[in-house]
Protein backbone atom coordinates (compact mmCIF):
# COMPACT_ATOMS: atom_id res chain seq x y z
CA UNK A 1 0.00 0.00 0.00
CA UNK A 2 0.87 3.51 -0.99
CA UNK A 3 2.34 4.98 2.20
CA UNK A 4 -0.45 7.98 1.54
CA UNK A 5 -3.31 5.24 1.73
CA UNK A 6 -1.93 4.10 5.06
CA UNK A 7 -1.57 7.00 6.78
CA UNK A 8 -5.36 7.99 5.56
CA UNK A 9 -6.60 4.37 6.66
CA UNK A 10 -4.34 4.50 9.86
CA UNK A 11 -6.12 7.95 10.98
CA UNK A 12 -9.95 6.94 9.65
CA UNK A 13 -9.79 3.95 12.14
CA UNK A 14 -8.66 5.06 14.61
CA UNK A 15 -10.25 7.78 16.76
CA UNK A 16 -7.26 8.98 18.69
CA UNK A 17 -4.46 8.43 17.61
CA UNK A 18 -0.84 9.63 17.71
CA UNK A 19 2.39 10.04 15.45
CA UNK A 20 5.21 9.58 18.36
CA UNK A 21 9.16 8.82 18.13
CA UNK A 22 9.46 5.50 20.38
CA UNK A 23 6.12 4.45 22.39
CA UNK A 24 4.12 5.55 24.97
CA UNK A 25 5.87 2.84 27.45
CA UNK A 26 9.40 4.02 26.07
CA UNK A 27 9.20 7.37 24.66
CA UNK A 28 11.88 8.26 22.27
CA UNK A 29 11.76 12.21 22.91
CA UNK A 30 11.31 14.56 25.52
CA UNK A 31 8.08 16.29 23.51
CA UNK A 32 6.60 12.49 22.46
CA UNK A 33 7.11 11.67 26.72
CA UNK A 34 4.78 15.24 27.72
CA UNK A 35 2.45 14.52 24.76
CA UNK A 36 1.78 10.96 26.26
CA UNK A 37 1.76 12.14 29.36
CA UNK A 38 -1.09 14.42 29.32
CA UNK A 39 -2.94 11.96 27.12
CA UNK A 40 -2.47 8.97 29.94
CA UNK A 41 -3.91 11.62 32.79
CA UNK A 42 -6.60 12.13 30.80
CA UNK A 43 -7.34 8.49 31.68
CA UNK A 44 -8.61 7.61 27.86
CA UNK A 45 -6.58 5.30 25.74
CA UNK A 46 -5.39 6.24 22.15
CA UNK A 47 -3.55 4.38 19.25
CA UNK A 48 0.13 5.09 18.29
CA UNK A 49 2.14 4.91 15.64
CA UNK A 50 5.95 4.93 16.40
CA UNK A 51 7.86 6.91 13.45
CA UNK A 52 10.94 5.90 13.98
CA UNK A 53 9.73 2.45 13.43
CA UNK A 54 8.13 3.51 10.32
CA UNK A 55 10.88 6.01 8.30
CA UNK A 56 7.64 6.10 5.21
CA UNK A 57 5.29 7.55 7.78
CA UNK A 58 7.50 10.08 9.03
CA UNK A 59 8.92 11.22 5.71
CA UNK A 60 5.38 11.64 4.04
CA UNK A 61 2.70 12.52 7.25
CA UNK A 62 4.28 16.07 7.49
CA UNK A 63 3.54 16.78 3.91
CA UNK A 64 0.35 15.27 4.37
CA UNK A 65 -0.47 17.34 7.46
CA UNK A 66 0.95 20.60 6.54
CA UNK A 67 2.53 20.18 9.73
CA UNK A 68 6.54 19.73 10.19
CA UNK A 69 7.20 18.44 13.79
CA UNK A 70 6.34 15.32 15.63
CA UNK A 71 4.30 14.64 17.77
CA UNK A 72 1.44 14.94 16.29
CA UNK A 73 -2.25 13.99 17.70
CA UNK A 74 -5.09 13.18 15.23
CA UNK A 75 -8.44 13.06 17.03
CA UNK A 76 -11.41 11.71 14.52
CA UNK A 77 -9.47 12.10 11.47
CA UNK A 78 -8.82 15.84 12.21
CA UNK A 79 -5.06 16.93 13.43
CA UNK A 80 -5.50 18.76 17.18
CA UNK A 81 -1.37 19.46 17.50
CA UNK A 82 1.94 18.81 18.60
CA UNK A 83 3.06 19.08 21.85
CA UNK A 84 2.86 22.47 23.04
CA UNK A 85 -0.65 22.73 21.44
CA UNK A 86 -1.54 19.04 23.43
CA UNK A 87 -0.50 20.45 27.12
CA UNK A 88 -1.96 24.16 26.74
CA UNK A 89 -5.70 21.99 25.93
CA UNK A 90 -4.46 19.59 28.71
CA UNK A 91 -3.97 22.50 31.42
CA UNK A 92 -6.76 24.60 30.14
CA UNK A 93 -9.19 21.32 30.79
CA UNK A 94 -10.11 21.14 26.86
CA UNK A 95 -8.33 17.80 26.30
CA UNK A 96 -10.32 15.10 28.29
CA UNK A 97 -13.81 16.18 26.78
CA UNK A 98 -12.26 16.11 23.18
CA UNK A 99 -10.95 12.26 24.18
CA UNK A 100 -14.09 11.94 25.83
CA UNK A 101 -15.89 12.34 23.06
CA UNK A 102 -13.95 10.30 20.62
CA UNK A 103 -14.95 7.29 21.87
CA UNK A 104 -11.71 5.75 22.06
CA UNK A 105 -11.24 1.54 20.93
CA UNK A 106 -8.43 0.64 22.05
CA UNK A 107 -4.94 1.48 23.13
CA UNK A 108 -2.79 -0.51 20.50
CA UNK A 109 0.30 -0.11 18.31
CA UNK A 110 -0.90 0.11 14.61
CA UNK A 111 0.55 -2.28 12.54
CA UNK B 1 23.54 35.66 10.02
CA UNK B 2 22.49 32.76 12.94
CA UNK B 3 19.34 30.61 12.49
CA UNK B 4 18.32 32.42 15.61
CA UNK B 5 18.33 35.96 14.50
CA UNK B 6 16.79 35.02 11.02
CA UNK B 7 13.79 33.85 13.06
CA UNK B 8 14.07 36.71 15.33
CA UNK B 9 13.95 39.12 12.22
CA UNK B 10 11.14 37.32 10.63
CA UNK B 11 8.94 36.81 13.61
CA UNK B 12 9.31 41.15 14.15
CA UNK B 13 8.63 41.64 10.44
CA UNK B 14 5.65 39.56 10.35
CA UNK B 15 3.62 40.00 13.70
CA UNK B 16 2.22 42.67 15.79
CA UNK B 17 4.64 41.83 18.59
CA UNK B 18 3.88 42.39 22.16
CA UNK B 19 6.61 40.39 23.63
CA UNK B 20 9.41 38.07 21.96
CA UNK B 21 11.32 35.32 22.98
CA UNK B 22 13.81 33.47 21.41
CA UNK B 23 15.59 30.23 22.73
CA UNK B 24 18.20 28.35 21.44
CA UNK B 25 17.95 25.27 23.29
CA UNK B 26 19.75 23.00 21.10
CA UNK B 27 22.33 22.44 24.55
CA UNK B 28 19.85 20.53 25.88
CA UNK B 29 19.81 17.89 23.34
CA UNK B 30 22.57 15.39 21.51
CA UNK B 31 23.79 17.84 18.81
CA UNK B 32 27.44 19.93 18.20
CA UNK B 33 28.32 22.48 20.44
CA UNK B 34 26.95 25.96 18.87
CA UNK B 35 24.50 23.85 16.99
CA UNK B 36 20.93 25.79 16.34
CA UNK B 37 18.63 22.87 15.95
CA UNK B 38 16.40 23.22 18.87
CA UNK B 39 14.31 26.50 19.44
CA UNK B 40 11.87 27.56 21.84
CA UNK B 41 9.47 30.25 20.79
CA UNK B 42 7.32 32.32 23.05
CA UNK B 43 4.87 34.83 20.83
CA UNK B 44 2.71 37.18 22.33
CA UNK B 45 0.33 39.00 19.63
CA UNK B 46 -3.02 40.23 18.93
CA UNK B 47 -2.52 38.74 15.70
CA UNK B 48 -3.60 36.02 17.16
CA UNK B 49 -7.09 37.17 18.41
CA UNK B 50 -9.72 34.51 17.84
CA UNK B 51 -7.50 32.10 16.41
CA UNK B 52 -6.69 28.91 17.69
CA UNK B 53 -3.75 27.54 18.97
CA UNK B 54 -3.15 24.97 15.59
CA UNK B 55 -3.96 28.11 13.46
CA UNK B 56 -1.45 30.45 15.22
CA UNK B 57 0.99 27.89 14.74
CA UNK B 58 0.53 27.04 11.18
CA UNK B 59 1.19 30.87 11.02
CA UNK B 60 4.45 30.62 12.19
CA UNK B 61 5.38 26.74 10.99
CA UNK B 62 4.43 28.55 7.41
CA UNK B 63 6.81 32.11 8.23
CA UNK B 64 9.67 29.67 9.16
CA UNK B 65 9.06 26.88 6.67
CA UNK B 66 12.53 27.37 5.38
CA UNK B 67 14.17 26.87 8.73
CA UNK B 68 11.88 24.12 9.81
CA UNK B 69 12.95 22.34 6.16
CA UNK B 70 16.37 23.07 6.82
CA UNK B 71 18.44 23.51 9.96
CA UNK B 72 15.78 23.37 12.53
CA UNK B 73 14.87 19.78 14.33
CA UNK B 74 12.76 21.08 16.61
CA UNK B 75 10.55 24.81 17.25
CA UNK B 76 8.53 24.55 20.26
CA UNK B 77 5.98 27.66 19.99
CA UNK B 78 4.15 28.85 22.86
CA UNK B 79 1.58 31.23 20.89
CA UNK B 80 -0.55 33.96 23.21
CA UNK B 81 -3.00 36.81 22.74
CA UNK B 82 -1.34 39.79 25.12
CA UNK B 83 -4.68 39.11 27.31
CA UNK B 84 -3.53 35.18 28.00
CA UNK B 85 -0.19 36.55 28.38
CA UNK B 86 -1.07 38.40 30.84
CA UNK B 87 -3.60 36.04 32.56
CA UNK B 88 -0.17 33.39 32.34
CA UNK B 89 1.58 36.21 34.19
CA UNK B 90 3.78 36.16 31.39
CA UNK B 91 5.24 32.64 32.11
CA UNK B 92 5.87 30.01 28.89
CA UNK B 93 6.20 26.64 29.91
CA UNK B 94 9.45 24.65 30.17
CA UNK B 95 10.61 22.24 27.06
CA UNK B 96 11.09 18.83 28.27
CA UNK B 97 14.24 17.41 28.42
CA UNK B 98 16.03 15.57 25.65
CA UNK B 99 14.79 11.82 25.39
CA UNK B 100 18.11 11.00 22.47
CA UNK B 101 15.71 9.45 19.82
CA UNK B 102 15.62 12.68 17.62
CA UNK B 103 18.59 12.03 14.90
CA UNK B 104 17.49 13.72 12.23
Amino acid sequence: METIDKIKEQIAEHPVLLYMKGSPKLPSCGFSAQTVQALMNCGEQFAYVDILLNPDIRSELPKFADWPTFPQLWIKGELIGGCDIILEMFQQGELQPLLKEAAVKSEDEVK
Amino acid sequence: MTVEQGIINKLNENFQLSYLEVLNESHMHNVPANAETHFKVTIVSSDFDGKRLIQRQRLVNQLLSAELAGPVHALAQHTYTPEEWNKKNSISPESPNCLGGGSK
